[in-house]
């Protein structure tokens, strides 16, 4: 099992850790309720150092990055980061990202950790035709996301990082031709509040952990990552987005350009949108107190199975019993009645928007 | 002798005459985290030694929930459904069902406080 440069720190802190994508991973440390709550209202720190980070340089970047990603990163303005997928052929998706464009030349993806080494070797994959260099930085950066309200005022006392002028979706733009691991900050994040995300070193991401603990920063593990990200109707990958599912499919279509001329997956994008899809990611509020979770069945309101959760919880920020389900389209609308079976028991749901809490991001 | 017997999954039977008060130990509790949901059976059901008669839920996951002995379900908890958290409270008094017991020969099957506490111990490392 792998272990991020801060796992002796988490061990000692007494932390509840479980494994996540091959790492050793901190689930919680004071509770997962607490630290959902932190984050909502105050401030929290993850150890995200798990995630992987991949360089797209040369001639050729823009073109290359257009051709394996949903999104138009042609028109993006430097220091801009953007969300979207991989698809394969099929418009199944091979990983979620986020697309930082340092110039027109050099490109920064951020991948899922349990996905690196597929996503790196279908990049490489597709790399002939184009003058470009793929190189995978996983094992040379850590990474720390510093989430919550009072993020930035953070950021400032505690590290010395002034984020004032960082609008969300932009980053510090380094210079990765002078170091193989330069210090990057993002006004980005994975919990429906204003954050920031920090890659650096294991080296200054030990250093920036301490001085963030040390300060009274919460400490937050994967545990109320989920349940943050669920809330703002964020997907994980495989939860709600699959190589089985297009992103039409699980409800991201607004980061698919199917106007741009060509990448890979397009072509049953367009199909798609012309002749119907084959599920629907939904957001249910379920009557009762039980929990549905991944994988239950989804019934209509004859008994017959339509679809199933990929995510559920007792919402902590909203006090109620949600879920997201992947369902037949045809009961996809909002307020249709539906099933949801928890073990030997059947409660009722009714399909509502997924971004169950309004995120308070800063433009 | 202690009317108080444990599976090596933390449930526990507090034996009062031919009655259990079957619940969770209190590292179980502790495990746990919150209890925001507890999935009991109805009075009358039927239970059966070592097989899955509910579950209880934490903020991340289902558990299910083991019968220590077999029986009927004379009664549920039904303070449990308004407020689950009395099971973190206190586990030992706020127990889940009461079960009349079919065959009381299988409390010698069961762990003892002290044999338990080993089972809790060697999950702690």
């Amino acid at each position: 099992m792998k272990e991020t440069c801060l796992h002796s720190r988490h061990v000692e802190m007494g932390a509840l850790m479980s494994p996540f994508a091959g790492y050793d991973m901190p689930i919680s440390y004071r509770g997962i309720e607490e630290e959902h709550n932190a984050v909502r209202g105050k401030v929290g720190v993850f150890d995200v150092s798990h995630m992987g980070e991949v360089l797209i340089t040369g001639e050729q970047a823009t073109e290359f990055v257009n051709h394996i990603f949903t999104g138009d990163v042609a028109p993006m303005v430097n220091g801009k980061v953007m969300y979207g997928m991989m698809l394969y052929d099929d418009g199944g998706v091979v990983d979620d990202l986020l697309v930082y464009k340092c110039d027109a030349h050099t490109f920064f993806l951020v991948i899922n950790a349990s996905n690196i080494d597929k996503d790196v070797e279908w990049i490489m994959a597709h790399t002939s035709g184009y003058n470009v260099t793929v190189n995978n930085l996983s094992e040379d950066y850590a990474q720390l996301a510093v989430q919550g309200p009072e993020a930035e005022a953070t950021l400032k006392a505690v590290l010395g990082i002034d984020a004032s002028a960082l609008t969300f979706y932009t980053f510090t733009v380094p210079d990765f031709a002078a170091e193989k691991a330069p210090l990057v900050v993002s006004r980005t994040g994975y919990t429906g509040e204003d954050g920031f995300e920090i890659y650096a070193t294991p080296a200054v991401i030990l250093e920036y952990w301490d001085k963030l603990i040390a300060a009274g920063v919460e400490p937050c593990g994967l545990g109320c990552r989920d349940t943050l990200r669920f809330e703002a109707g964020l997907p994980l990958y495989g939860d709600e987005l699959t190589d089985k599912i297009t992103p039409l499919e699980a409800g991201l279509g607004m980061f698919a350009k199917v106007d741009k001329p060509e990448f890979i997956g397009r072509d049953v994008l367009v199909k798609q949108k012309a002749e119907g899809m084959r599920y629907k990611v939904v957001g249910l509020e379920i009557e009762g107190k039980a929990i549905a979770r991944h994988g239950y069945p989804v019934l209509n309101e004859a008994g017959e199975q339509v679809g199933e959760i990929t995510t559920g919880y007792h919402s902590i920020t909203l006090d109620k019993n949600i879920a997201m389900a992947l369902v037949n389209p045809q009961y996809a609308a909002l307020d249709t009645k539906l099933q949801v079976q928890v073990r030997r028991k059947v409660f009722a749901a009714v399909v509502i928007k997924k971004r169950f809490y309004q995120p308070k991001y800063k433009n | 002798m202690s009317n108080l017997y444990f599976l090596p999954t933390h449930e526990y039977a507090r034996v009062e005459g031919n009655v259990a008060f079957i619940g969770i130990s209190k590292f179980a509790a502790a495990q746990l985290g919150n209890v925001v949901y507890v999935d009991m059976p109805e009075e009358d059901d039927e239970v059966e030694a070592g097989v899955e008669f509910g579950a209880i839920e934490s903020v991340k996951a289902a558990s299910d929930l083991f019968s220590p002995v077999s029986g009927t379900v004379v009664e549920v908890n039904e303070a449990l459904a308004d407020n689950p958290r009395l099971v973190n409270e206190d586990p030992e008094t706020n127990w889940i069902i009461k079960v009349e017991m079919s065959n009381p020969a299988e409390l010698e099957k069961l762990l003892s406080p002290e044999a338990y506490e080993k089972v809790c111990e060697a999950e702690k490392h």
